[in-house]
């Protein structure tokens, strides 16, 4: 059936809570050039346990950068999408880090922590390109400091994720930043995430991981605090529609074409990429990243699976799974402008087999703002 | 891990058991535990010709497509149809109700190459 199971390359990166991992018996793979555990039980019941109560996900192998100095808001300003201008002191945003071609090199986070500082988050398996890529472009008066060895993450996910935190303190609002202490670890934590539900991500230093992750379990017991891992954060992160470095970006695609127009400010002053996507916008897209839904009982979509019209392909899937919660397969793919409307009728060839889908509307999952 | 003494196993993690001349073919507990979660399984059709150590059906988790290879050559005579609408059979019974299909044994087939319990249980490190 599979002739090398689980086999583990040696040069992979462990984070601070692989001991963790090893004394839940985690199920470990590679990914992103760390060796991280993909479910501890199950996906299906670690996805479930984050859309009806909260989970905890490692996500120490992301990266930490901080960049300050005088000229680091007019600097990094030049060297995002999003602009940065909009935020005040302990306020975040999702933006982008583009080529000269207007392609993605990473998305990540950023939050002002200071007049002149800030903290990104971004992509495990991009922390070197991204480093070189700022430090390429660096100037006088900006440092740039990767942090990356410095610091452990977690993020806690789900409905019950306040509950969890309220006892640490004043909780931050949506996309903000603040400093908080637990047990003799101080950590920061934004109230932000990758799965569609309300949540926190808290970064803390290395030394204190597993202390942090033993705390956190126990403070959220009566919640039903459950651990996961990567295989229940790329289910539920594509149900909310939420794009993935390496699959749903790349160099050669742009945040245009991937249908994150609002994280990029066109009429900013001069940002890498820049150019490339203004002649992109008036010239119109000829592709754009979409949301597809397969009918009930087809196989789960896979990325690079073919998309066609009428037996015409026009366009691949980048990810795909079945989703837990609807219980059919969606995907996001790039499809050809005009079938990128919701509602267009498409097939997804799956080995040679066409299954019909149709193009949605993104995201796929919305949780209840009510709860 | 359960590995039953009465069957038949194949390097790649399929089992069969052999009754006269047809043979039932499904996955182990220890494959189904590897995989988890699973949410498809594409059988082959009932009549098709099957080789032994080719791929014959797909039995697909949440993460990821793998190929089920014919511990036997033969004909297809039945496929668990059960699966089309319960695929989680092949998790919590993968020896009985999450059975793949049936296979009409090629006659003057050659069985020996398959591992006995023991052997298999070798294989995969369990007591």
């Amino acid at each position: 059936m599979f002739a090398a199971m689980a086999s583990t390359p040696s040069e992979l990166q462990r984070t601070p809570l692989y001991g963790e991992h090893l004394r839940l018996r985690a199920k470990l793979i590679g990914f992103g050039g760390w060796e991280m555990p993909v479910y501890y039980t199950s996906i299906l019941e670690e996805h479930q346990a984050v859309r009806q109560r909260a989970g905890i996900f490692d996500i120490s192998h992301m990266g930490e950068l901080e960049i300050s100095g005088p000229k680091a808001p007019e600097w990094l300003n030049s060297m995002l999408t999003n602009n940065l201008g909009r935020l005040s002191i302990g306020e975040g945003q999702y933006t982008l880090m583009l080529n000269d071609h207007g392609g993605v090199i990473d998305d990540l986070l950023v939050y002002r922590r200071s007049e002149n500082g800030y903290f990104l988050v971004v992509n495990a398996a991009k922390i070197p390109e991204d480093v070189s890529w700022l430090q390429d472009h660096q100037v006088e008066g900006v440092s740039v400091s990767d942090q990356s060895q410095l610091f452990a993450a977690v993020a806690v996910q789900g409905p019950n994720a306040a509950k969890v935190f309220q006892t640490i303190g004043e909780l931050p609002t949506r996309n903000h930043i603040g400093k908080f202490k637990l047990g003799r670890a101080p950590m920061l934590v934004a109230r932000t995430g990758y799965t569609g539900e309300d949540g926190f991500e808290a970064f803390f230093p290395a030394e204190t991981a597993a202390e942090v992750w033993s705390a956190f379990l126990e403070l959220g017991k009566a919640e039903g605090l459950t651990p996961c891992g990567l295989g229940a954060r790329d289910t539920l992160r594509l149900e909310a529609c939420y794009p993935l470095n390496g699959s749903d970006l790349s160099p050669d695609t742009t945040p245009l074409e991937a249908g994150l127009s609002i994280f990029v400010d066109l009429k900013k002053t001069g940002f890498i990429g820049q150019e490339p996507l203004l002649r992109q916008a008036e010239v119109g897209l000829s592709r754009r990243l979409v949301a597809v839904k397969l009918a009930p009982k087809s196989p789960p979509p896979r990325p690079h699976y073919p998309v066609s019209v009428e037996s015409e392909v026009v366009g691949e899937l980048t990810s795909g799974t079945q989703s837990p919660t609807l219980g059919v397969g969606i995907g996001l793919g790039y499809v050809k402008i005009p079938f990128t409307k919701p509602g267009q009728v498409i097939e997804v060839d799956v080995r040679g087999r066409k299954f019909p889908a149709t193009v949605e509307k993104k995201p796929l999952y919305k949780r209840n703002v009510s709860s | 891990m359960s590995v039953p003494e009465d069957l038949k196993y194949a390097e790649t993690h399929e089992w069969v058991r052999i009754d006269k001349t047809i043979g039932t073919v499904g996955i182990t507990d220890h494959a189904q535990a590897e995989l988890t979660d699973i949410v498809y399984v594409e059988l082959p059709k009932v009549g098709a010709k099957l080789t032994a150590k080719q791929p014959a059906a797909v039995v697909e988790s949440v993460k990821a497509a793998s190929d089920i290879y014919s511990p036997v050559s033969g004909e297809v005579t039945e496929v668990n149809s059960q699966l089309e609408s319960t695929p989680a059979l092949v998790n919590t019974a993968p020896y009985a109700e999450g059975w793949l299909f049936k296979v009409q044994l090629e006659e003057g087939s050659d069985l020996s190459e398959l591992k006995d319990a023991a052997a298999y249980r070798a294989q995969i490190g369990a007591e």
